[in-house]
């Protein structure tokens, strides 16, 4: 039974953390107090569910609990209180649109304020949305404990004395403010799909995050386009994770993943999601995103791969959103359709792009090519290139097994 | 309500070599951001060049050391500023959109809270 509500208790905490987090932090004003306040619920739950049960919605209890441990804490300390800088809550000021009204959107547009770092949005938003602790952020971005201690705390300081405002932004200003937390959500995304350095290629524990973070931005704001296009995307790359491994902790290439283990269920609700955001006019970088995982996920084999659907689509992706990594996306399209010759010419252009001049997919990409050319010798080059610019073990692992392959020819 | 310094940041050159067409636009800008920000604005003044800084130190002992120019010698000065006092950081950076340094190539502008 115990067992049974730890797990619950960590389900809770997973599925709930943001929104009792937020509701406690709109009445304190003041994100550490938020914080402890919350883990003291959680606490309590550990030590009450096994009397009482659990409640019937464990959310709206932990809720219950932080706040009230909060007007205690405020009602004790107010003296010193205070004398803090305090969060900025939303009082007279042109209310949210309608629906918008969520104590876990003004937590999350507030880490994610432009006025804010990169790195500094990121770590709050992991910390403070997700939950996770300050030692899971710092391993997940393999720095040391308390250097993310200190971004954390600094990130915080900055929210509270620069008065970065706790609320929803304005109506005219949510489509660029979306978009800025849609980024956050994403990187979270990618740098757990293929950690840029480090022994494992995925983290799940970042992956399920950003899952979590689209899923809950979708319901909390249904009708917007880019946040429907970034959830069908990570659905869709999601349910692929399964196979990207071998038994043996090799990295598998599309062509060798087993298809049969894809996940049907992420599949279909990410389809269904993509035929949304598609929809609507003009479609998001995200959407388009998504259009060219859904090819992939269609094709029942890898010779069944709809090349040239692929190649437009990272042409029309292009145009909303040019970048030298589409641009390379693309090259590598093309080489599946026309060949590796025509790939290499259409990678041509981007050697000398200085954004990539230090992207070590642009060497492997390139290495794939002249192998499949027979060219081994310019090959076995371009391998040596891209291992000396990749820090992920089982990435390194397969380029280093490919490189002996075409120094044996 | 929270006060913030907006400094401006800029090339000296570069504001100097405006033509009067230009200057007048900028002049204009300045006065439909004053008009937009009323009372909130607290106070703001365009400075004389850095190089007419005069900048204290000590000395390393007991006394000061007088140095004719600005604290740091940077290619982009301090050029003016305004001190501002509004509701919170978004508002603060509405207002200072609208400034012309924002949109320049060589300037900017820096919001630092005020203590307090």
């Amino acid at each position: 039974m115990t067992t049974d509500i730890t797990g619950v208790v960590a389900e809770a905490h997973r599925a709930e953390w943001a929104r009792v987090f937020a509701a406690t932090a709109q009445l304190t004003r003041d994100l550490d107090l938020a914080e402890e306040c919350a883990q003291d619920a959680y606490a309590q739950a550990l030590l009450t569910w096994p009397q009482t049960g659990i409640p019937e919605r464990p959310g709206a209890w932990l809720t219950t609990i932080a706040r009230n441990r909060a007007r205690d804490v405020l009602r004790r300390e107010s003296n010193f209180r205070r004398a803090m800088p305090m969060l900025v809550s939303d009082e007279a000021v042109p209310g949210p649109e309608d629906g918008l009204d969520d104590d876990r959107l003004r937590l999350i547009f507030t880490c994610c304020h432009p006025a804010l770092g990169r790195d500094a949005q990121v770590a709050l938003t992991l910390r403070l949305v997700c939950g996770l602790s300050t030692a899971e952020v710092a391993r997940a971005y393999l720095v040391q404990e308390p250097t993310m201690a200190a971004r954390i705390t600094r990130a915080k300081k900055k929210i509270a004395t620069a008065r970065i405002p706790y609320r929803v932004p304005a109506p005219d200003q949510l489509a660029e403010r979306v978009s800025a937390v849609l980024e956050v959500v994403h990187l979270i995304f990618t740098t757990g799909h293929a950690a840029p350095v480090g022994a494992h290629l995925v983290r799940r524990d970042l992956t399920e995050s950003a899952i979590r973070l689209a899923r809950m931005l979708h319901l909390l704001m249904p009708t917007d386009g880019e946040i429907t296009g970034l959830l069908a995307l990570l659905l869709l790359i999601e349910a692929r994770a399964e196979t990207r491994l071998s038994g043996s902790g090799r990295l598998l290439l599309l062509s060798e993943q087993d298809r049969s283990r894809w996940d049907t269920q992420l599949i279909g609700e990410g389809t269904a999601l993509l035929t949304d955001a598609l929809r609507r006019q003009p479609p998001t970088r995200y959407a388009v995103e998504a259009a060219i995982a859904a090819v992939h996920v269609e094709a029942r084999t890898w010779e069944e791969t709809d090349w040239s659907e692929i190649v437009a689509l990272y042409g029309v992706l292009l145009r909303l959103w040019p970048s030298p990594v589409v641009e390379l996306n693309r090259a590598v399209a093309i080489g599946f359709r026309d060949g590796a010759a025509a790939g290499l010419d259409a990678l041509a252009p981007l050697l000398a792009d200085p954004a990539l001049a230090t992207y070590g997919y642009l060497s492997a990409v390139r290495a794939d090519l002249l192998r499949r050319l027979g060219r081994w010798a310019e090959a076995a080059g371009a391998y040596e290139e891209a291992l000396a610019l990749n820090d992920n073990e089982v990435e390194r692992a397969f380029l280093t097994e490919r490189l002996r392959e075409v120094r044996a020819r | 309500m929270a006060k913030y310094l907006i400094l401006i940041y800029g090339d000296e050159r570069q504001w100097d070599a405006m033509t009067p067409e230009q200057q007048t636009v900028h002049r204009g800008a300045h006065a439909t951001f004053q008009a937009a920000a009323g009372s909130r604005v607290l106070g703001g003044y365009e400075l004389e060049h850095a190089s007419m800084a005069t900048t204290l130190r000590t000395d390393g002992a007991d006394g000061v050391t007088t140095t004719d120019g600005p604290f740091l010698e940077t290619k982009e000065a301090v050029g003016g500023y305004y001190l501002i006092e509004v509701k919170d950081l978004d508002e603060a950076l509405e207002l200072a959109a609208m400034l012309p340094e924002v949109h320049a190539g060589h300037s900017g502008v820096e919001i630092r809270p005020i203590v307090g």
